[in-house]
């Protein structure tokens, strides 16, 4: 009823080709962001409810925020282009130790050469997306593999890049700034001399990088990169006949991908963690961010974001609902039961809704859109 | 009628609003959280060490009626040993309770490195007994950091002199060679740069050799340890890294007395599951052992006797039961201090750590609270927030673990330089202006 589009004319191609063509989506957005970056830090620096304490931001919305972003670019590698990745968490790694070199000063001696490569410390903000610009260079080399092989064949190939890196910040002193225990810290956060500390201020510079991110992401996959990322998808032989070429596709496909997820990984250490070791970036987190866009709805950007709200709220909710109702069950107890019912609710949805979350909106939608006449 | 409608919405309303408000806390209640992990790879560690934490905080409540009056109110959480979800914990619990949380315990390196910025701007105590980060002994930089009764270089240290010692002298030890089995984390990282500096001094030949989490894979390193066969290995594993490395060793035929774990690597759930392959192994001791002493007959009469014990009384007086206990009894005794100072009240986090940093356990002491036997003396102060570095090994006989040695205090001049060079580091990093703990009171 209040989701119809009568009286909404397009009268041009600029109107026909808009992110929202509906009005009422444009408005709920509007709403949304509104919500996003003017009330949640009213709320936040006034301590009204539900922001009393800094759990809900600084343990809720943060990591959210952050991995939704990381979801969105394994949805662009993974369901746009239809690359089976597990090296995500790698990716993210590498956005996470490289932002932190740049951030401290890189120096690499060059004994045999007779001189040193020095870069001074950069500002955090540049560190941050040079960070996913390496990730970026480790995902087209990476990519190369997809030209040869596809499915799963190559999700084993990039679980050789989540090896390696694990194996490589592990173990190679230099990636760390030879810290005694492995364990780096991330340097003062510094955007434009403005030091972000507090919970809130965290909190407004992810959902900067996140909404500015989500939207290019979604240009990008509506405009002409996205539809050859789609047909190679869809079936590689015929994009190819019609003149897509695979290489150039494939390659970009890596490259956004693991810039979005290296800029995820860097704000995740820089901004959520402060402190880290490779373990934060192992195979699991690979598998989640994976499990996020399976979830969220393979192909969607809005699906990333719903599918890193199951993943990741999901689980605390069943954790922190027992404890709040007074139930009493020992940790163990909650754990195994919230392994249990996560299981039981993944499976069930995919049973339900193959194509995830974001299916079931579009299809709420079309139906709202023809209501009341149900054909 | 209209008027009946309101009052009855009225009446609505002040019953929801007294259902919202009615789980307000009690007001003379001091809140502390507990990070355990009960599950995942590490839980047969996890498990008892959480579960002496419990008792003793229980037992405070029932013998004594809480602290001086003030009752302790606890709630865990569960970790799983992964660093996110410790942060989420601790964001979780940190401002429970009537003044927020007293302190917290980690019970993880890795969650330790992830709080430590996080509690020094929240002005918690980051209590890690016998954990953590070695650098924060050092109170005038890391404030909220406690490793109290010894850090991971005071372990290497500690194992270093029993080897010179079984060999006959520190000169003995040049030309030796020690390799280092470590759970390739920062727990496992921590004592390298400090095995470093010692095999620098004595002259003896240092190989660390990494397990990647979570230890059950180390068949290429132990092939790498019958090529070496180095004099000793040191084990810095937890979990099922230990009890894999001593089958391990059997399998090689490397001498399990040559062995020395670190005091994560020295428990029941370490040896039993190895069986008697696992008979000579040695390991260090965080002061305690296993056994049951004064504090463990009250736990039997006030917890266990009324059925409100949180593990089966056989497993009392283990060594991670005792460690649990040990520590929930320094943070007890930390608040017990605090009010001292600011009154028998419930106490902020900021106030609790003036009682850590003036916290003296003397002798007499120690003997009121039952632990006689399980601890030295112990004094912390602002500018040592380890307060005491002893240790002592043990072996395992095939049925229980025996004290083999005297007690050991670690070198304080080697430890020192290390930590204020470190812990200088980090000061720089992070901008920390260092406490003038000589201004202090």
């Amino acid at each position: 009823m209040l989701y119809r589009e009568a009286g909404q004319f397009k009268t041009n191609y600029a109107e026909d080709m808009a992110i929202f063509p509906i009005r009422q989506d444009r408005i709920a957005l509007a709403i949304l962001l509104g919500i996003a970056f003017i009330g949640v830090p009213l709320l936040a620096s006034f301590r009204i409810w539900p922001f009393r304490t800094d759990y809900l931001l600084w343990a809720i919305l943060l990591p959210f925020l952050i991995l939704a972003l990381a979801a969105i670019g394994t949805n662009i590698l993974v369901g746009y282009c239809g690359q089976i990745s597990l090296g995500s968490g790698a990716f993210m790694a590498i956005g996470a130790y490289s932002a932190y070199k740049l951030a401290t000063g890189v120096h690499i001696p060059l004994a045999w050469l007779g001189f040193a490569i020095a870069i001074p410390p950069l500002p955090v903000l540049a560190s941050i997306l040079l960070g996913g610009l390496m990730a970026a260079c480790a995902g087209i080399l990476f990519g190369i593999p997809s030209l040869r092989i596809k499915g799963l064949y190559l999700a084993v190939a990039t679980l050789a890049a989540q090896f390696f890196f694990d194996w490589a910040f592990l173990r190679l002193p230099w990636f760390t700034n030879y810290a005694p225990s492995g364990s780096v810290n991330a340097p003062e956060l510094d955007f434009f001399g403005m030091i972000v500390r507090t919970p809130v201020e965290r909190y407004l510079l992810c959902l900067l990088f996140v909404t500015v991110m989500a939207v290019l992401a979604k240009n990008l996959v509506r405009g002409n990169l996205g539809r050859q990322w789609m047909a190679i998808r869809d079936m590689d032989i015929a994009a190819e006949l019609i003149g897509i070429r695979p290489l150039y596709a494939k390659l970009t496909a890596f490259a956004v991908s693991s810039f979005i997820i290296g800029v995820a990984g860097a704000l995740w250490a820089f901004v959520y963690l402060g402190s880290w070791e490779p373990l934060a970036f192992s195979i699991d987190r690979s598998l989640e961010l994976l499990f996020m866009v399976i979830i969220g709805g393979l192909g969607s950007i809005m699906g990333s974001f719903i599918g890193a709200a199951f993943i990741l709220i999901m689980p605390i909710m069943l954790n922190v609902i027992p404890t709040e109702l007074g139930l009493p069950l020992s940790t163990q107890t909650i754990t195994h039961l919230q392994f249990i019912i996560f299981g039981s609710l993944i499976c069930y949805l995919l049973i339900k809704e193959p194509h995830g979350f974001a299916r079931l909106i579009s299809i709420g939608k079309e139906k709202l859109r023809l209501w009341p006449f149900p054909y | 009628m209209a008027s009946v409608a309101r009052n009855v919405l009225i009446l609505a309303a002040a019953l929801a609003g007294a259902a919202l408000s009615a789980p307000a806390a009690a007001q003379n209640e001091q809140f502390i959280p507990i990070l355990s992990y009960r599950t995942g790879p590490y839980a047969v560690n996890g498990a008892p060490y959480a579960n002496g934490v419990v008792d003793y905080y229980n037992l405070i409540n029932e013998r004594d009626g809480g602290i001086n009056g003030v009752k302790i109110l606890i709630e865990e959480c569960e970790t799983g040993y992964a660093t996110d979800r410790g942060v989420e914990c601790y964001e979780r619990l940190k401002s429970k309770g009537p003044t927020g949380a007293a302190f917290i315990n980690p019970l993880s390196t890795g969650i330790t490195f992830a709080l430590t910025e996080k509690t020094a701007t929240d002005k918690i105590p980051i209590i890690t007994m016998g954990y953590g980060r070695a650098d924060s002994k050092n109170g005038a930089v890391f404030a909220y950091n406690f490793p109290l009764l010894g850090t991971y270089w005071s372990a290497a240290d500690i194992a270093i002199q029993y080897v010179a010692k079984e060999l006959g002298g520190f000169d003995k030890l040049k030309g030796r060679k020690i390799s280092l089995l470590y759970h390739d984390s920062p727990y496992g990282k921590e004592p390298i740069p400090m095995l470093q500096v010692l095999a620098q001094k004595y002259g003896f030949d240092f190989t660390p050799i990494p397990v990647t989490h979570p230890g059950v894979e180390q068949k290429s390193q132990w092939l790498a340890i019958r090529q070496n066969r180095p004099d000793y290995v040191l084990v810095w594993g937890w979990g099922v890294m230990n009890s894999t490395a001593i089958k391990e060793a059997a399998a090689v035929a490397y001498p399990r007395d040559k062995m020395i774990g670190v005091w994560w690597s020295g428990a029941e759930p370490d040896v039993t599951p190895a069986g008697d392959q696992a008979a000579g192994y040695k390991s260090l001791m965080l002061q305690h052992g296993a056994g049951k002493f004064l504090v463990h007959a009250d736990i039997e009469k006030y917890l266990y006797a009324k059925g409100k014990g949180s593990t089966e009384p056989g497993k009392i007086g283990e060594i991670l039961y005792n460690r649990g206990m040990t520590n929930a009894m320094l943070g007890v005794e930390a608040i017990r201090k605090a009010q001292e100072k600011f009154g028998k009240k419930p106490l902020t986090g900021e106030q609790v750590r003036w009682g850590l940093e003036n916290l003296i356990l003397t002798a007499d002491r120690i003997k009121e609270l039952g632990f006689e036997g399980m601890l030295k003396p112990v004094s912390i102060s602002c500018s040592d927030h380890e307060g005491a570095r002893y240790g002592r090994v043990q072996q395992w006989d095939g049925k229980g673990w025996k004290v083999i040695s005297d007690w050991y205090t670690a070198d304080e001049s080697l430890i020192e330089p290390l930590v204020a060079d470190v812990s200088a580091k980090y000061a720089a990093e992070k901008k920390i202006q260092p406490r003038d703990c000589a201004k202090e009171t």
